[in-house]
């Protein structure tokens, strides 16, 4: 009987491999994946399991984290003025995920980042809990707060988006209505899932949870009529702020009948290109726009970003300025009507690109990931995205926009002491413009020394004003106003 | 064995037989590692969850200490010759079964766990106890074999009491435990295991010339005559009839393979392994093709990631859908090469039995890679002690009961181990000395009971041969 022992025990021995084969398997060639199959539990177990790293502004942390019973998820995010934050942090929910800077830099704040991997090690070995790193951001609690504070004694929806011209930091970004991302932070099946629902743009009109400074595209109006200016000196059509323009009136588009209607009894047969910017002439720019064609136009857009997604590291929509146009739509395009939509963040970046002398700089948030122990892990420089126009061009365009400040449409962003320069637009939009206007406002401002320390874009988009009320002058300058004040002060 | 040439100095032939060490002393070493190493596993589990030793340290490790004490001393009188290694391992075993048990009580998730620790400790004495009653009643294992068809009946019964109305309970979709009012749920088919041992070698010992000389050849095998296909042919009915009536994939293959193994080491004819694996091969696909509980089971093994989102969903298509099988194999992958730490995983994520069929998940999470694998070397160890028993025994009937029980442990390990971590689809089965619950442990206890008896028997001495009675001096008459 001994023979078929010995086989049997041979059996038995194989039974045994097989089973360390597969342990081996699953627990060596694909431990990785299933450990961070995102529907594994321990994912967000992990989370949620120590402190969140903080994000930064001017120094304080405007998150938390505070401990919870009653649940595997032992922390809980907290947030410091949260609505006005949402557009930079996003927000980490243990029901909902995260979004936005807490999802982009998740790792940071964490702890599990490769980049901590060394640090990590240490610690383990040391017995310390593991920590989180902090994401240090560039904004600035000042003009934050005045862009929060003006969209929202305004009322309706809109967005602020500031920018350090010389880098391309992003000083303040806010978007009204918002949300508290504290609200829904937990992962109660009551109070948070409650809170969420009623966020939800299928539960909610006011669409809270969207990021109007990035994800949302509006008709800039005139305000586009800056990029159509640097178009018409770039390509030679023009030379200077004083040459008269080849601007009959009333100018009929090209291939219609139809004029081009200005606002208004405005002065803009044949106005000098700073007449028609102070004054807002469609029919000058129209015309610009149609001369110069299509594919120009275009070409001019796209060096300002249009057609691209900024990753600030929080993407934004791409703005958009349509290819294959004929020339009356082209004319409607230029004076930021027809199809052409911009996101804020994209108009505060012409802004920007004027004021800082005709370079473009990437817009990012992120100035630097910190280690749990305050050490630097990674620094971002400021980077050249492009050179939208020459530097003597960005000069001429400055000048143009200064009158518009000074003794044009933009009178209500002057700051005493301060060399300021903006473009008003007022954006009709729907059916038959049937719908409210946006009013839009985009300035700089230029310091004695002859630097500009910021650049902002304003769009508010008021439901409950009356139609001829709205212009980007009256509604939106003034948020303008207070936000590049905050930028000044907070450097003085 | 005898010597008829020599002096009558107690010389015998059978060498291997002359002063065998007993090797006590080996095994109360062993047993000393086999409580120290569970006691620091349990420390280190208080210290991981609570930060601070846990105050039933002192209680566990004696209790531990007494079972092993209690063993070995049984073991040292009763069956000085047994195999070292056995009890040991089966403490070890038993030992980091509760520790582990003992931390899932500890989650907050799995609160009705809240004091299975105790019970499986008590669970282990009662153990522990049939082993010692084995030891101690049972003086020779041949003695069971009077008991051949006793047992069968007895099997016959334990199978079929889960299946009687208001004794079996449905767990899950399994039948195959029954309530007994105030002690909570027996799993019968523990015990039946043995008894179905006992029975195929009484059976077997008796019937395996027929069974291996009175066959036809046919395509280079050797096939049975039809009358001596009846016995295989009632089992595989019993199987087939366990597996519709109590959907128990895993206890059926577990009896089928069993007799198999025996059938096998009893005939020596390979021929049987061919037909026990086609007659397997084809139950299970047919009862799997009208049977939605095994369908499952199936599907669940093929894509448990699917099962998981059904379940996630709610999905209720009359089949209840599981989770379990994705977060164990999460379990499993969360623990990779050295585990988490004792106490430091979310092994509770598993739900409902995680501390019984899913046991080996929360060692993989914890233990990683490393610790499954010495668990997995552990059990091989015990079916390789098994089998050497078998190999040693002298008698047909020890030889195929140890190797019945060694084959059935080695199997019930593989479907079980196996299925947890989607080797095989899912059977309900319990880890031997490690999982949660009373039958398993008390009737392994038993088993382990049995394979000491056989191997003392095999390794005792030789009895001294009968004196020559030629060298007999001559016998003296004395008047009185």
């Amino acid at each position: 009987m001994n023979k078929p022992l010995r086989r049997i025990a041979l059996f038995c021995g194989l039974l045994v491999l097989a089973l360390l084969v597969r342990d081996n398997w699953i627990q060596y060639v694909q431990a990785d994946e299933l450990k961070s199959d995102k529907d594994n539990r321990r994912v967000i177990i992990e989370r949620y399991a120590t402190p969140r790293g903080d994000i930064i502004v001017d120094g304080k942390p405007i998150t938390g984290s505070k401990e919870t019973a009653g649940s595997d998820f032992k922390y809980k995010r907290t947030y410091t003025n949260g609505p006005m934050w949402a557009p930079v942090t996003g927000y980490a929910s243990q029901a909902f995920g995260a979004n936005q800077l807490e999802n982009i830099e998740d790792g940071i704040l964490t702890g599990n980042d490769d980049q901590l991997f060394f640090r990590n090690t240490l610690d383990m070995l040391t017995g310390k809990e593991k920590e989180g790193g902090n994401v240090v951001t560039t904004l600035n609690g000042a003009a934050q707060k005045a862009a929060y504070n003006g969209l929202e004694k305004q009322g309706g929806k809109g967005a602020v988006v500031a920018l350090d011209p010389a880098t391309g930091a992003i000083l303040a970004l806010a978007s009204y209505p918002s949300y508290d991302p504290s609200s829904f932070a937990g992962n109660s099946t009551t109070t948070d899932t409650e809170a969420w629902q009623k966020l939800q743009k299928a539960n909610n009109d006011e669409d809270p949870m969207l990021n109007r400074a990035l994800r949302e595209t509006y008709p800039p109006g005139s305000t586009f009529k800056v990029v159509t200016a640097a178009a018409a000196l770039e390509n030679g059509l023009y030379t200077g702020a004083g040459q008269q323009t080849d601007s009959p009136l009333p100018w009929i588009m090209p291939g219609t009948t139809t004029p081009l209607k200005n606002e208004g009894n405005i002065p803009c047969k044949n106005a000098t290109l700073r007449e028609a910017l102070r004054v807002s002439c469609n029919s000058v720019f129209g015309k610009i726009g149609a001369d110069l064609g299509n594919d120009k136009m275009l070409a001019e857009a796209k060096k300002f970003g249009f057609g691209e997604e900024q990753f600030t590291p929080i993407r934004s929509s791409a703005s958009v300025f349509s290819d294959n146009m004929n020339p009356s739509q082209t004319a409607l395009s230029s004076i930021g009507q027809f199809n052409t939509a911009a996101t804020p963040l994209q108009m505060a970046m012409v802004a920007s690109a004027v004021a800082n002398d005709g370079t473009l700089m990437k817009p990012y948030m992120v100035d630097e990931l910190q280690a749990p122990s305050l050490d630097p892990i990674e620094k971002t420089d400021p980077e050249k995205l492009s050179q939208p126009l020459s530097s003597k061009n960005a000069q001429i365009l400055q000048s143009m926009m200064e009158t518009v400040v000074k003794d044009g449409t933009g009178k209500n962003a002057q700051i005493d002491g301060v060399t300021v320069g903006g473009k008003t637009g007022t954006a009709q939009h729907g059916v038959d413009n049937s719908e409210k206007p946006y009013a839009w406002f985009l300035s700089y401002a230029k310091l004695a020394d002859g630097s500009s320390p910021v650049a902002v874009a304003v769009v508010v988009e008021d439901d409950s004003a009356v139609r001829d009320d709205i212009s980007g002058g009256g509604l939106a300058a003034p948020i303008a106003k207070s936000v590049m004040e905050a930028v000044i002060n907070s450097k003085q | 064995m005898s010597s008829t040439t020599n002096p009558p100095t107690h010389h015998t032939s059978t060498i291997g037989a002359i002063g065998t060490p007993s090797r006590r002393n080996t095994e109360l070493a062993l047993l000393a590692f086999a409580v120290v190493i569970p006691v620091f596993a349990y420390a280190n589990v208080g210290l991981a969850i609570n930060d601070k030793v846990p105050p039933g340290l002192l209680s566990y490790g004696l209790g531990l200490g007494l079972l092993a004490g209690v063993g070995h001393l049984v073991v040292r009188k009763f069956a000085p010759y047994a195999d070292p290694l056995m009890l040991p391992l089966a403490t070890l075993l038993n030992g980091l079964g509760l520790v582990v048990i003992w931390r899932l009580d500890q989650s907050k998730k799995l609160n009705n766990y809240a004091d299975a620790a105790p019970r499986q400790l008590l669970y282990s004495a009662m153990g522990v106890a049939l082993l010692v009653a084995v030891l101690i009643f049972l003086k020779d294992h041949r003695v069971l074999q009077r008991y051949t068809y006793i047992s069968m009946a007895g099997a016959l019964f334990l199978l079929v009491l889960p299946l009687v109305p208001g004794l079996g309970a449905n767990i899950y979709g399994a039948k195959i435990w029954i309530k007994i009012p105030g002690l909570g749920t027996l799993q019968p088919g523990e015990f039946a295991k043995i008894a179905l041992a006992v029975f195929f070698a009484g059976y077997l010992m008796v019937k395996r010339d027929a069974l291996a000389l009175a066959s036809r050849r046919f395509m280079g095998l050797y096939l049975p005559r039809g009358r001596d296909l009846g016995p295989i042919l009632v089992v595989w009915v019993i199987s087939i009839l366990i597996l519709i009536f109590e959907t128990d994939l895993g206890t059926s293959l577990l009896f089928f393979g069993m007799f198999i193994i025996m059938l096998y080491v009893a005939t020596e004819r390979t021929s049987w392994i061919v037909f026990g694996l086609l007659m397997s091969a084809v139950g299970a696909v047919g009862v799997a093709s009208f049977e939605p509980h095994i369908q499952t089971r199936v599907q669940a093994w093929l894509d448990p990631m699917r099962e998981y989102q059904l379940s996630r969903a709610g999905t209720n298509d009359g089949i209840l859908h599981s989770e379990q099988a994705m977060q164990a194999l999460w379990a499993f992958g969360s623990g990779g090469t050295l585990g988490t730490g004792l106490g430091q995983g979310n092994s509770d994520l598993i739900g409902f039995a995680a501390n019984s069929d899913f046991i080996l998940a929360t060692f993989g999470e914890e233990l990683g890679l490393a610790g499954v694998m010495a668990i997995l070397l552990l059990y091989g160890l015990i079916v390789e002690r098994g089998v050497r028993t078998a190999l040693a025994a002298r008698d047909p009937f020890g030889k195929l009961l140890a190797i019945g029980l060694s084959g059935a442990f080695a199997l019930q390990v593989f479907v079980v181990a196996g299925g947890v971590m989607g080797l095989i689809p899912l059977t309900g089965m319990t880890l031997p000395f490690v999982a949660y619950g009373g039958s398993s442990v008390i009737a392994n206890w038993a088993l382990i009971g049995i394979l000491l008896r056989i191997s003392d028997t095999a390794r005792r001495p030789a009895p001294a041969p009968a004196p020559s009675p030629d060298a007999e001096m001559t016998q003296v008459v004395r008047p009185s």
